[in-house]
């Protein structure tokens, strides 16, 4: 059942010279649960909003820790973003052997790029159903990193990916300004507070269904526990959400619109065959 | 009567394989296929000691330009310290030949590095620790660079001074000489910095000048021209060749 003519295989064009499975891979990032990143001039934050399957089961861990100076957080398929960590703790891990220090984040990135490339010029692969984003902090400062399964990177001061997450990118524009002299308190809370923004009104963040991880200056990376979050989330609450009944507006998230269009049929809502988290 | 009839199949080889004639070597080549190499067991052209230590701005490395033959002096242009980039040097003793085969694996290094266009330079912890690697690795081989290297640079502005040998064993030292010079010039150059441990590059210059002339006297591989790299906040100098002051007037006085 093709939904599409040209969309059979990964390798094959479309006249209008895309490539639909990749496409389709960049869909599995809107599945999945909110995610963001953003950075002042000495820490990187991510802070992520966690899915539980269903009442009996935990909630699904979001944020990956890959080496002291390294962290990511993932939307889209799990197990694919789980091969790709093992990637990227190998690789530091084979530096820090070689080298005794730590891999810078541009060649972590580029290396992972080059290996997700692969996978979307091949006839006997798919791509990876994931998309990252990458705090770090090395020689250069702090990073926060993008990565798509269509295998482009790209190096960020704030990015959200994730299901309702064009809310948090509208947060993060708007106060893009404020993040580069910010302490770390304030720059956490910004991320909660674009996070917040893509959650439909009746539902809030809390210390279960929250994530958070950072790294910066003399401070390796560090997921928080709990208790830690519940101090950060009670630095937010009573705030008034932005546009909390306008949100509608806001979903589904508009994957970035290609004005010259495709007059074949419109990108279809892929069935679900593997859950994303 | 009948007598006993003879086995049926003596001397002969096991069923499928071939018989052993005796008396000859013929059989014992069939394992000398291509499956045996030889490891280096020695070294064959080797240069002496480096000299090495740390001032108060930054390293200087010192060898002589000789290559042996054993105890031929056999070339007398070998140069053994070099500049790796604007924040390393490096200075090697041993098998000359190793010596040349791990600067093409370092030069490689450096290119890759480059192409990459990311602005990110070798540092010399870096350095130090990927040829403890690379020696540790042949080492492990039985098979191992016959080399003593010593790796001097900036280590983001604080000077760095490390040294790795043929077995992979690395230490990093504000003085390190290696070969016969770490057994007659190190307690000197030691003496020298506990009286004035901060020393500055030309005092460092004079010092390192002085090992040499000693190391001329004493080491019979050793030569009377020699280079000196210094590495600081200035950039990388390598001087030479210099000529080590000679003064024979006290062989007349041996009998």
């Amino acid at each position: 059942m093709f939904r599409n003519q040209y969309d059979s295989d990964v390798t094959v064009w479309s006249p209008q010279g895309r490539l639909h499975q990749v496409e389709y891979a960049m869909e599995a990032v809107n599945q999945g649960s909110a995610t963001v990143g953003l950075k002042s001039q000495t820490h990187a934050v991510l802070i992520a909003l966690k899915r539980a399957s269903s009442e009996l089961s935990a909630y699904q861990k979001k944020v990956i820790n890959v080496d002291d100076h390294v962290g990511i957080t993932i939307s889209g398929l799990t197990a694919d973003a789980r091969i790709l960590s093992r990637y990227m703790r190998t690789e530091c891990l084979n530096y820090k052997y070689s080298h005794d220090t730590y891999l810078p984040l541009n060649r972590l990135i580029s290396q992972l790029g080059n290996k997700m490339q692969i996978c979307t010029q091949r006839y006997d692969r798919r791509p990876y159903g994931v998309g990252l984003l990458v705090a770090g902090y090395d020689d250069q400062g702090a990073h926060i990193f993008q990565t798509c399964p269509s295998a482009n990177f790209y190096d960020c001061k704030a990015m959200s990916i994730g299901s309702r997450s064009q809310s948090a990118r509208t947060y993060l524009e708007k106060h893009l300004d404020e993040f580069k002299n910010a302490s770390l308190e304030e720059i956490i809370k910004h991320g909660l507070r674009a996070l917040r923004d893509t959650l439909p009104p009746e539902n809030d963040l809390n210390n279960k269904n929250v994530s958070i991880g950072y790294v910066g200056k003399g401070q390796s990376f560090k997921i928080l526990n709990e208790n830690e979050i519940s101090s950060f989330l009670t630095l937010i609450t009573g705030e008034e959400r932005r546009g909390a009944a306008a949100s509608a507006s806001d979903q589904p998230p508009a994957a970035r619109d290609d004005p010259s269009g495709d007059e074949g049929p419109r990108d279809p809502v892929p069935a679900v065959a593997m859950d994303t988290e | 009567m009948f007598q006993e009839a003879p086995s049926f199949w003596q001397n002969g080889p096991a069923p499928g394989s071939f018989y052993n004639f005796p008396n000859t070597t013929f059989n014992q080549l069939q394992n000398s296929a291509s499956d045996a190499f030889k490891h280096s067991q020695s070294p064959v052209t080797t240069a002496t000691s480096i000299v090495a230590l740390v001032y108060d701005a930054g390293v200087i490395i010192a060898g002589d330009i000789l290559g042996s033959y054993g105890s031929l002096a056999r070339y007398r242009n070998c140069s053994r310290v070099l500049k790796v980039n604007n924040n390393i040097i490096l200075g090697a003793g041993g098998d000359y030949g190793d010596f040349q085969y791990v600067k093409a694996l370092l030069n490689q290094k450096i290119i890759d590095e480059e192409c990459l266009d990311d602005g990110l330079k070798l540092k010399p912890k870096s350095l130090h620790c990927w040829l403890t690697r690379i020696m540790y690795n042949r080492r492990s081989k039985f098979d191992p660079f016959w080399n003593n290297f010593v790796v001097g640079g900036l280590q983001d502005g604080v000077p760095f001074l490390g040294t790795v040998d043929k077995l992979g064993t690395a230490y990093e030292d504000k003085i390190i000489c290696t070969g016969y010079g770490a057994h007659i010039v190190t307690p000197m150059i030691r003496a020298a910095l506990d009286k004035n441990p901060n020393i500055n590059k030309a005092e460092a210059k004079a010092l390192v000048l002085k090992a040499m002339e000693v190391l001329y006297y004493r080491d019979a591989r050793s030569y009377p021209k020699f280079e000196i790299a210094t590495l600081d906040q200035d950039g990388v100098e390598i001087a030479g060749p210099i000529d080590v002051s000679q003064n024979w007037e006290i062989a007349h006085f041996v009998r």
